[in-house]
């Protein structure tokens, strides 16, 4: 059964043939696309480690169909940052060490790009870690996750302040 | 994964043709069918991918002030509607104390009213399953089977539903919108869910190719806006089932009850309404005394089905405590931890 299917990934439009429905979005990313960011963790929605954007939400990539996803918009790890300059979560995550090996990262920033995005949390550090609660971190590197997304709100709510001015 | 045939039908009827053949699956976001598929729990042949439908994507708001939610509304969509938030606030509640915020932006209402079991021998094929396999036994009665059911089971399945949606949305009678190849058709939530009896595998009042297109809540729901609680017990805080759930919903006059809802989550095949319990709150005053004698009401016909006799003293305390806070008004902003009996008061926790 071969398929044809259109995602723009990273803000470039791709056309991609599969041969397989079987495919999920974490497998053609990784495994077709080259875009190896995501992590496949747990391969079932456990972890969070696969988590990307899709249409600007956060969303568990193994656990979606690529072929049923056709049409829509992705955004990975790889897409976030602009040229050398780092996407203010990811700056964030490295001021605080919001990481030990390094595994779940992916998946921890895209998650808490995501978060960020849908605004529920605020600076509130409760709100965060319930809303984080999709990604685990072996190394238990949770306190800094958590500092590193407080700061990462404050930073882009001082961004956006300064746009409006 | 089995090998399976993809086709995305574009109309309802489309779709419904193509379900009714045998060996085919509705696919929406996938979260509970890819799951399944993976383990191979589920080997459907056909998936019919239902995301591209129209119009049921959309909350309407009735003319008589009921809401009917489309089948392919996301969880995330609908818990932070405006108007859901202030009509039937629980269901934003019960929402946001399931699954993760990545699941909740992916999983539709449809599918969280047909998510299956998280019966850990229902999803270990090498396991016996009445539920999976018919006939073949059930090994979680002599297994680990403390988070099982302790209303409505048999002794071929103990397994209970999932949903902390269908918590509220039971006790809110909400209506479950079918088509099918016989046409349209509507149900009460509370008759979606069949319990085992002697043919656990089949789950549902739902025919071959019938489609939920939206679930309908009537506008009486509404009257319990401003005294309606979610309540859940979980192993942890986060990210997890319910050992014990519980709606509890207050219509007050002065101190008396005028009407009360009342539903339990993870503690049956289905969400399971507490009729007498409620009739009993009704016209009564609302004190301890009388949410004490409800929650016995509507644990009197539990019984352990293993290593859960706990279940049903947990149960009947988290009912009790669920209609304390339901009484005590609903807040007006959801507390950090959504729904969790151990929600500190928000910004007053540790630093991060």
């Amino acid at each position: 059964m071969s398929l044809s299917l259109s995602l723009n990934i990273n803000g470039r439009p791709r056309a991609i043939d599969i041969d397989d429905p079987r495919i999920t979005l974490l497998d053609l990313l990784r495994e077709r696309l080259a875009l190896t960011g995501a992590k496949k963790g747990c391969d079932r929605g456990q972890c969070g480690a696969c988590t990307v954007l899709v249409d600007g939400r956060r969303i568990n990539a193994c656990l979606a169909l690529a072929v049923s996803l056709d049409g829509a918009e992705v955004t990975t790890i790889e897409g976030l940052a602009d040229g050398e300059r780092l996407h203010p979560v990811q700056a964030a995550f490295i001021r605080h060490d919001g990481f030990q090996c390094g595994f779940c990262t992916p998946g921890q920033i895209m998650s808490a790009v995501g978060l960020l995005a849908e605004g529920h949390a605020g600076a509130d550090p409760e709100r965060i870690r319930e809303l984080m609660s999709g990604n685990l971190c072996r190394c238990g590197a949770y306190r800094g996750i958590t500092q590193a997304i407080l700061d990462a709100h404050h930073a882009l709510a001082g961004a956006a302040q300064e746009d409006a001015a | 994964m089995n090998r399976f045939d993809y086709i995305r039908p574009t109309s309802a009827a489309e779709a419904i043709g193509a379900a009714a053949q045998p060996g085919s699956a509705y696919l929406a976001a996938g979260t509970n069918l890819l799951d399944l598929m993976k383990a191979g729990v589920g080997r459907p042949e056909r998936v019919v991918d239902i995301t591209r439908l129209p119009g049921l994507d959309r909350i309407d708001w009735l003319a008589d002030g009921g809401a009917r939610i489309g089948a392919l509304v996301r969880n995330s969509d609908l818990a932070h509607d405006a108007g859901i938030q202030c009509r039937f606030p629980a269901v934003a509640e019960a929402l946001l104390s399931g699954a993760s915020p990545q699941l909740r932006n992916a999983a539709t209402v449809g599918g969280n009213l047909l998510q299956r079991t998280r019966c850990a021998y229902f999803f270990d094929t090498a396991s016996a399953c009445n539920r999976r396999a018919p006939g073949s036994g059930c090994d979680a009665l002599q297994g680990e089977n403390r988070l099982h059911a302790i209303l409505g089971w048999s002794e071929h399945c103990i397994a209970t539903h999932p949903s902390d949606l269908c918590v509220p949305l039971v006790a809110l009678d909400a209506v479950v919108e079918l088509e099918g190849p016989g046409g349209p058709r509507e149900i009460a939530l509370e008759a979606l869910h069949r319990l085992p009896g002697a043919t656990p595998e089949r789950e549902t009042l739902l025919g071959p190719g019938e489609l939920i297109t939206a679930i309908r809540l009537p506008p009486e729901g509404a009257d319990l806006a401003s005294h309606a609680r979610y309540l859940k017990v979980r192993e942890r805080t986060s990210y997890a089932f319910a050992v014990v759930s519980a709606f509890a919903g207050l219509e007050l006059d002065g101190p008396t009850i005028r009407k009360a809802r009342l539903a339990l989550g993870g503690v049956a095949a289905r969400p399971w309404r507490a009729r007498e319990a409620e009739a009993a709150l009704e016209g009564a005053a609302a004190s301890p005394a009388t949410f004490a004698r409800a929650a016995e009401l509507a644990l009197a016909e539990a019984r352990p089905s293993g290593d859960n006799a706990f279940k049903i003293e947990l149960a009947r305390r988290v009912l009790a405590r669920a209609l304390r806070d339901a009484l005590a008004g609903t807040p007006r902003r959801l507390a950090a931890l959504p729904a969790s009996p151990f929600a500190p008061p928000t910004g007053a926790s540790h630093a991060a």
